[in-house]
């Protein structure tokens, strides 16, 4: 009887989860069905069956080259998280194994700077982008990215390293370990799956982020969220191919995302239970 | 041997010469379809002129806004040509970040359009060259009015408006006598209500910039909108602009609509439209005062006074704004497609007014604006459905939240009007209007 309970809730959690993940997979879903209609049909109303036509692609590559912005999204995504990493790491062992009376201060000041809206320091960065040459360069952005996604960065890995027990780093450096023989040989592979989720989130947030990327760039370093926002009209109707825009922006991402939730999982839970 | 390396080093010398002359130059635009036709034909430019290379740079309109604001207000010159409208080319021209322009003769600029010449000039001199424009018209359907015992006159009033949009209301069947803007924005439901308030003999300010919403022509021209939203207008429209319109009316869910003349050549489009053999227009409707609303916009490609290639780029809008330019898209993409609204040569052109029933209303419309008279009343300002000072984006948008909220039900008209009095001289007296 117990058995049978306990079966019954499984399948309900399941099918609760299947819903809720179905909920929240649908707006992805539903533009990926309207990139495949036409444009009379993506106008037509609520539809989930398309005609399977691969004009609005066409139309898209044929109108905006697609592969300069995929790789501009790559370099910024990639080079912003590497840089990230470099910085947090041993920041986050700083915080992490000697800690001062204002550590936590610093941690909070850090998540600060998170809830000021951009569009406050708009003109300021605007103008010292212009002034010093980093004005729609892919350098500039990936250090702005990289500074813009850093506390996060340096929180998850202070948490995750929160967790890796202190003595150990003690008994390698008893063993003569060097401070950054301790950091390479000894923290990070022992941090491997919370470092390798923060990667994940990080490159997943570099990749999303479009306030900056338009606002800072023209032609040279324009990812895909400028190739997105040039599909949007305000006098016309184009959803099929913004639709195909944006299935093609967020298939890397999505498909990258599939491949290592196992690893995002496991890191983003890390530490929850004890 | 000799010979022939000599003219390998010519060639070379030449080449590398040609490379050294080839300018660059880089355009914000909007995704809107005009614009799409024109980057697809770059390469027509670039081989009437292979030492210009051209990069496009093709952003959502508020973004492309906030854009080229920062980047001219900071002399940035990420630009060499930007894509600006009625509201901006004045205010801009006005503080030199604009380039004067001047064509050569083949250029014809005696041909561009009074009105839209006019508003994109300060003292006379051309500082935006028009790409399209665009009035506001009427847009119904002839067999709904028909059916419901109406004839459309050719200039209508609001009354008759009303009560054709109520007797064509018909709820079962999900048709809406009218279709109007009702989404929050000073580009989106102001630009209607201002075109409106404008043909009721309202006005945003007195000559002494006084905010004039507690006057009755506003709450005339509110109370109209509103009640006539309430009994003909669809479900949640307080979240209607263009394009939700344009959706709606090309489903055949709707009667009437008042709105951008460009919208014209969507809604008789058989390939997106379902109801494009049944649409008849007329001029943009008047509450016997004989204003039309002075609803005037143009698309236009300016050069900022910051561009280093000035030259080249001036070279490129002559291109892009000139008969010759509307004649190719007559020729590759089909006449009805040609950019409408800014120069006369085109509504005399057999080929066009052949295939665009909507030729004659839109040119009408256009004839119909008068910026610098906008409302039957005085007023200090130019514009039409909006008021040409740098403050307005702010308060049209704001005053346009009041009014939305009309429409969604949890304001009165009264109160909107009442706040958006409010508001309006708070923000003008900050901004030192008022003294």
């Amino acid at each position: 009887m117990a058995r049978a309970v306990t079966t019954q809730t499984k399948t309900v959690n399941t099918v609760v989860a299947w819903i809720i993940a179905l909920l929240i997979f649908f707006p992805i879903l539903y533009t990926i069905i309207t990139s495949l209609k036409t444009e009379p049909e993506a106008i037509a109303g609520f539809s989930l069956i398309p005609s399977f036509t691969f004009e609005s692609y066409q139309a898209v590559q044929s109108q905006n080259d697609y592969f300069k912005p995929f790789m501009n999204s790559v370099i910024l995504a990639v080079g912003s998280t590497i840089l990230a990493l470099i910085v947090a790491i041993p920041a986050a062992w700083a915080m992490a194994f000697n800690p001062t009376k204002r550590t936590k201060d610093i941690l909070m000041w850090m998540l600060s700077t998170k809830m000021m809206p951009a569009v406050a320091v708009l003109v300021p960065i605007y103008l010292i982008f212009l002034n010093t040459g980093l004005m729609d360069t892919r350098f500039g952005l990936t250090v702005l990215l990289m500074l813009i996604n850093l506390p996060i960065v340096v929180w998850m890995l202070y948490t995750y390293f929160r967790e890796i027990p202190g003595e150990i780093l003690e008994a390698a450096r008893m063993d003569g370990a060097t401070l950054w023989g301790e950091i390479w040989y000894v923290l990070t592979p022992m941090a491997v799956p919370g470092i390798a989720s923060t990667l994940l989130l990080n490159i997943i947030l570099a990749w999303n982020e479009s306030f900056w990327t338009i606002q800072l760039t023209t032609t040279n370093a324009a990812p895909l969220t400028a190739f997105i926002a040039s599909f949007s009209s305000p006098q016309g109707l184009f959803w099929a191919k913004l639709s195909a825009a944006s299935t093609l922006a967020i298939a890397p991402i999505l498909i990258m995302g599939w491949f290592s939730q196992k690893q995002l999982v496991r890191g983003l839970t890390f530490g929850a239970v004890k | 041997m000799k010979t022939l390396s000599l003219l390998l080093g010519a060639a070379s010398a030449a080449s590398l010469a040609s490379a050294a002359f080839a300018e660059e130059i880089t355009i914000a635009t909007v995704n809107n379809n005009d614009m799409i036709i024109m980057q697809g034909l770059t390469d027509e430019f670039t081989k009437a002129h292979p030492d210009i290379t051209v990069n496009w740079v093709t952003l959502e309109e508020n973004v492309l806004r906030e854009r080229v604001t920062t980047d001219i207000a900071t002399q940035g010159g990420q630009y060499d040509v930007m894509t600006i409208g009625t509201l901006e080319v004045p205010i801009w021209a006005s503080q030199g970040w604009l380039e004067p322009l001047e064509f050569d003769e083949s250029y014809d600029v005696d041909d561009l359009m009074p009105a839209i010449r006019g508003a994109l000039s300060v003292d006379g001199t051309l500082y935006a060259a028009p790409f399209y424009g665009e009035s506001a018209m009427t847009m119904y359907r002839t067999d709904l009015l028909e059916a419901a015992g109406f004839e459309m006159p050719e200039s209508p009033t609001w009354e008759f408006i009303g009560e054709a949009a109520r007797a064509m209301t018909d709820r079962d069947a999900d048709i809406n006598g009218i279709c109007l803007r009702g989404k929050a924005g000073w580009g989106e439901n102001m630009a209607f209500i201002t075109a409106l308030a404008n043909s009721y003999g309202a006005r945003w300010f007195d000559e002494n910039w006084q905010p004039q919403f507690d006057s009755p022509e506003w709450k005339a021209a509110l109370q109209f909108y509103i009640d006539l939203m309430k009994d003909a207008g669809p479900a949640g429209a307080s979240s209607n602009g263009f394009n939700e319109n344009l959706t709606l009316f090309q489903q055949g869910k709707c009667g009437m609509w008042m709105d951008a003349t460009v919208a014209a050549g969507f809604v008789s489009d058989a390939n997106n439209s379902t109801v494009a053999d049944k649409v008849g227009f007329a001029l943009f409707p008047d509450a016997g005062t004989g204003n039309h609303g002075n609803w005037l916009w143009v698309w236009s490609l300016a050069i900022p006074a910051s561009s280093d290639a000035k030259d080249p780029a001036k070279t490129f809008v002559q291109w892009a704004t000139s008969k010759e330019y509307a004649a190719l898209v007559g020729e590759k993409e089909g006449w009805a497609l040609a950019p409408p609204g800014t120069r006369t040569s085109l509504y005399d052109n057999p080929d066009y007014k052949a295939v665009a029933a909507f030729a004659e209303p839109t040119l009408a419309a256009i004839n119909a604006a008068d910026t610098s008279n906008p409302s039957v009343q005085p007023v200090p300002y130019t514009g039409g459905q909006f008021v040409s000072i740098p403050e307005f984006q702010n308060i049209g948008t704001q005053v346009g939240q009041l009014f939305a909220a009309v429409v969604a039900g949890q304001s009165t008209v009264d109160d909107a009007l009442a706040q958006a009095q409010s508001v309006v001289t708070r923000e003008m007296t900050r901004a030192g209007y008022i003294k």
